[in-house]
């Protein structure tokens, strides 16, 4: 048997094994090269690779920048907002986190576990908030437990915060999650994300990349299953920029108050810079309830209130101006008696034949002999029909643009409207029809196609107080940095200046200050002791609306909506003029009834406030 | 039976390869496991226990005179084919697969009994029918039997892996014993037709193993992970290493399987090329020294025996070598005296005490 036989240490079983030897060599050659090519030659390859691998990175957000008033008040501010959050992988029993969270918040255990179920697909590692907006108590006692409490953590976020109430919820607008629609219209600018916050109106969405800074990064070191091992902050997030604006806090404030209960617009301006001191739509809404993310119910309210919270009047508001416009006219035939004839008296008999039509003063029994002063202090109609008819509409148009009408100034803020001032190329434009010499009368009071937004009546009344400089309005008066320094300064802006005689300018003013002080005139509950106040009063008539007729609208509601709109334009000091109001109150009938207490109280407000800003210096 | 004498003539260059290599595969594992598992005692310690065991089983195998296997053999293989059915029929599920029985004290693995069975089955046949100018085609029947009916039963448990470890050894054995040139020829195209024929017997998951190996990128966080993430680790380790503890592949838990399969993925990211070249010198001494071995067995069949385990330990390096390099499809072989696993090192220990045995005893006629 084999078994014991001699070795057949042969040629043939030597070459058997030096091939064996030979085989082994080979493959283990093949391995050290394949490690020769890993390792060496695709080294910095696999080793970016590695570097990926364990690195997830993570934004921080940035506070936004804080929006002031231009006395330094904080109108938009950022507060914590503490939310308590489930971090998966330290949770040992769902079921009893989930009872005991909601235990002490005092909620359903469902709002718990529908959140966790909601952001179940975020990655391990991302905390999952499961409710939003606690309070400090509950922070506190979270807190306390949290030994308890495997799993849980308190996350703290930058919000908004409005120590102003709701003035200015119009001007700031509100932050958001950026929606797929922004994200699409964002392409190619890798600043944003899915998850940002981004401004959805007002300063918040028009200087958004101005306040929103840079996000910070941290880098998160996890393992395969996305478990947090390491964290540490790559990049310190820099806040936005700063907002300094022109308005003035309390001045906000009393606007916003004065209208409460009513609809309409007010706004106060610098007439030697025009910048915007105030701008006040009512009604308003609290811009807070967008903080924590509005429920769907609240919003549909905001949404379908007929009294339009949502919107802002004081630019987006298209009103005739009524009387509120005669200035124009009598600024225009000041400037040019050659062709109105102004220092002959006009004689308003209650009304005044238009080709085959008659048309009425609003006193039906007449103003007798009127000069200007007299037609603007006492509004008559008659004088203000003729005199624009005798200018024509060409000229009464560019006047009214001159002196800031029909146009949009550009401002950082939602549907700012345009107004309308009608000329003959519009006329032809719009409807192919000939422009007719009633339609100039009635635009000379007002009436007819002329719409203006409040913003352009304070304008047009700062324009006139100033002598004649269209100053472009501005809400911004300055961009700082989050640590304070300027970078940004906003310049005032002259957008036309008229050439109106002296002489003219002074007849108008002095007939708006007859409006006030002249025992006559239709404004003198605008009086305040110790202030030279010139001022116009305004009823704009209202054009029916297409929905009187529905169903569902109360009687009430179908009264208030045919009452008029009344408005008030005024300017102080009369003989150094510092500011300009308009003053718009929907269905407010008289102005002496709503528009002039709104302008009293923010005159009053606006020079007590220089009174003892004064003192203070 | 046990010769004082023998002692002296213990082959303990081989032993201290043996140990130096499992040593490092120990360090290698207190690395690889340092990082989140929570097994107590730890792994490291578990296979310190694992190697003690298996230089018992060394011993144990080397101590008794290799002839007796010769006579052994045959009911071993018959055992151990039984116990195969059996676990067939009844084997208890474990993963998905039926690989284990329960023993008592722990579960076996009789695939991996198989092997050395296997080795010393065929050392048994080849031995018996010597054939100086090659086997033909009539002559490899039996051996091809006795080799396929295990390996067919294995691949259907399923284990890829071991199935084919057991035909690489088996060939291995019968390419050494010699084969004509014809007959080669006859088998590599017939292995190629049953090969084709074969995938559609594989399971859906073996298939998409192959597939992965194919193109690992086109599921790259599916069936295609490990592979990517291995070449990471390797890759990501450079010529010097990332140092011990260090690599961030292996810690941060992105390498899969980083205990047993992968293991090497976690020293040659630690250790660099440095370290693996190294490591792969020693593979290459012990295949070498049994090669050796073999070549100055007293007799054939210690020769055959000699070649089978060395094929062992040769092509479970080999093959895991490739797999985590990604030059082999991954099919689940543990790299000898490295991977951790209770099974496999008393597997190799099996291989090394049997290669010990015929050194020992090969001045005896």
């Amino acid at each position: 048997m084999p078994l014991h036989a001699p070795l057949p240490d042969d040629e043939h079983r030597k070459r058997t094994f030096e091939w064996l030897l030979f085989a082994v060599a080979i493959f283990f050659i093949l391995i050290a090269a394949r490690l020769w090519y890993l390792q060496v030659i695709k080294a910095d390859h696999f080793e970016l690779l590695a570097q990926r691998n364990r690195t997830r990175y993570i934004p921080i957000a940035a506070p936004r920048g804080i929006i002031f008033d231009r006395n330094g008040e904080i109108l938009v501010g950022n507060r914590p907002s503490f939310s308590v959050s489930v971090l998966r992988q330290d949770v040992t029993d769902k079921v009893t986190l989930i009872e005991d969270i909601a235990e002490i918040l005092a909620c359903d255990t469902d709002e718990i576990e529908k959140n966790w179920e909601k952001y179940k697909y975020f990655p391990q590692y991302s905390p999952i908030p499961l409710k939003i907006g606690i309070t400090r108590g509950q922070v506190e006692q979270l807190s306390e437990n949290s030994m308890y409490l495997p799993g849980m953590i308190i996350e703290t976020r930058p919000v908004r915060s409005y120590p102003s109430d709701s003035a200015g919820a119009h001007i700031f607008g509100h932050v958001g999650l950026i929606s797929a629609e922004e994200l699409a219209s964002k392409q190619g600018d890798s600043n944003y994300r899915a998850g940002d916050l981004i401004g959805k109106g007002g300063l918040e969405k028009y200087l958004n990349s101005t306040l929103r800074g840079n996000d910070g990064q941290l880098v998160v070191e996890v393992d395969v299953k996305g478990k947090l091992l390491r964290q540490r902050v790559k990049r310190q997030p820099t806040p936005g920029q700063n907002l300094v604006l022109t308005l003035d806090k309390n001045l906000q404030q009393c606007a916003q108050k004065e209208l409460d209960g009513m609809a309409g617009a007010a706004v106060v301006l610098d007439v030697t810079n025009g910048q915007i001191l105030a701008l006040a739509s009512s009604p308003t809404y609290d811009p807070d309830i967008f903080t924590d993310g509005i429920s769907t119910s609240e919003w549909f309210e905001l949404l379908n209130n007929p009294r339009t919270p949502l919107q802002n009047r004081a630019i987006s508001g298209q009103y005739p101006p009524g009387s509120t416009f005669k200035p124009v006219i009598a600024l225009l035939a000041a400037s040019h008696p050659e062709i109105s004839h102004t220092q002959q008296p006009i004689i308003c008999e209650g009304k005044t034949r238009i080709g085959n039509r008659d048309f009425r003063c609003w006193k039906r029994i007449g103003h007798g002999s009127t000069n200007l002063n007299k037609a603007m202090r006492e509004s008559c109609d008659v004088w203000f029909y003729h005199m624009s008819m005798r200018l024509g509409i060409d000229r009464l148009a560019d006047m009214a643009r001159n002196l800031g009408l029909g146009s949009r100034y550009n401002l950082p803020l939602d549907s700012e409207q345009e107004g309308l001032i009608p000329d003959r190329a519009w006329k032809r434009g719009r409807f192919n029809e000939a422009w007719y010499m009633g339609e100039t009368a009635i635009t000379g009071i007002g009436q007819g196609y002329v719409l203006t937004t409040p913003l352009q009546l304070a304008l047009m009344t700062a324009t006139i107080a100033n002598g004649g400089t269209l100053y472009r309005p501005q809400i911004l008066k300055n961009i700082t940095s989050h640590t304070g320094e300027m970078d940004t300064e906003i310049k005032a802006e002259v957008l036309h200046q008229s050439n109106i005689p002296a002489g003219a300018i002074a007849q108008v003013k002095a007939s708006l200050e007859a409006v006030v002080h002249d025992p006559r005139g239709t404004g003198t509950s605008c009086r305040i002791e110790g202030l030279r106040i010139a001022g116009k009063t305004g009823t704009a008539q209202v054009v029916r609306l297409a929905d009187e007729d529905e169903k569902g609208i109360s009687k009430e509601e179908i009264a208030y909506r045919h009452r008029d709109h009344a408005l008030f334009i005024a300017y102080a000091p009369a003989d150094n003029p510092q500011i300009a109001t308009a003053v718009i109150v929907e269905h407010g009938e008289h102005a002496s009834k709503t528009a002039i207490p709104v302008t009293r109280a923010l005159l009053m407000e606006y020079f007590n406030t220089e009174k003892s800003g004064a003192a203070t210096k | 039976m046990f010769d004082r004498r023998l002692a002296t003539n213990l082959d303990w260059v081989f032993v201290g390869l043996i140990l130096l290599t499992a040593s490092i595969g120990i360090v290698n594992l207190y690395s690889a496991t340092s990082g989140g598992s929570t097994s107590f005692p730890p792994l490291y310690i578990k296979q310190c226990l694992w190697l003690g065991l298996g230089l018992l089983i060394m011993t144990a195998t080397a101590m008794f005179d290799y002839r007796h296997l010769l006579h052994l053999g045959p009911g071993a293989y018959a055992v151990c084919t039984g116990i195969l059915i059996a676990v067939f029929i009844l084997g208890e599920t474990n993963m998905g697969a039926t690989r284990w029985i329960d023993v008592g004290l722990f579960n076996l693995q009789p695939s991996e009994i198989m092997k050395p069975v296997i080795v010393i089955v065929l050392a048994h046949y080849f031995t018996r029918h010597e054939s100086p100018e090659g086997h033909s085609l009539r002559g490899l029947v039996v051996p091809g039997i006795i080799l396929l009916i295990p390996t067919l039963l294995i691949i259907k448990q399923p284990d890829l892996g071991t199935g084919i470890m057991l035909l690489f050894i088996g060939g291995t054995m019968a390419l050494f014993s010699g084969i004509r040139p014809k007959t080669l020829v006859f088998i590599g195209s017939a292995g190629v037709g049953l090969a084709a024929g074969g995938w559609f017997l594989l399971h859906e998951y073996q298939r998409a193993r192959i597939r992965t190996f194919l193109n690992p990128e086109h599921d790259p966080l599916g069936s295609g992970y490990h592979i990517i993430q291995s070449k990471i680790a390797i890759g990501s380790g450079g010529f010097w290493g990332k140092g011990f503890m260090q690599g961030s592949q292996s810690q941060l838990s992105f390498l899969p399987e980083r205990h047993t399969d992968f293991v090497f993925s976690v020293f040659a990211e630690e250790w660099g090329i440095f370290g693996a070249l190294i490591l792969l010198t020693l593979y290459v001494l012990i295949i070498f020294r049994g090669i050796l071995v073999a070549h100055k067995a007293s007799n054939n069949f210690g020769m055959y025996l000699t070649i089978g385990a060395t094929s062992i330990i040769f092509w479970h390096a080999i093959v895991n070598l490739g797999m985590v390099m990604g030059l082999l499809p991954v099919v689940g072989v543990p790299l000898p005296l490295f991977s951790y696993g209770g099974t496999n090192m008393v597997t190799t220990m099996v291989a090394v005490g049997i290669i010990l045995n015929v050194s020992m005893r090969r001045f005896m006629f």
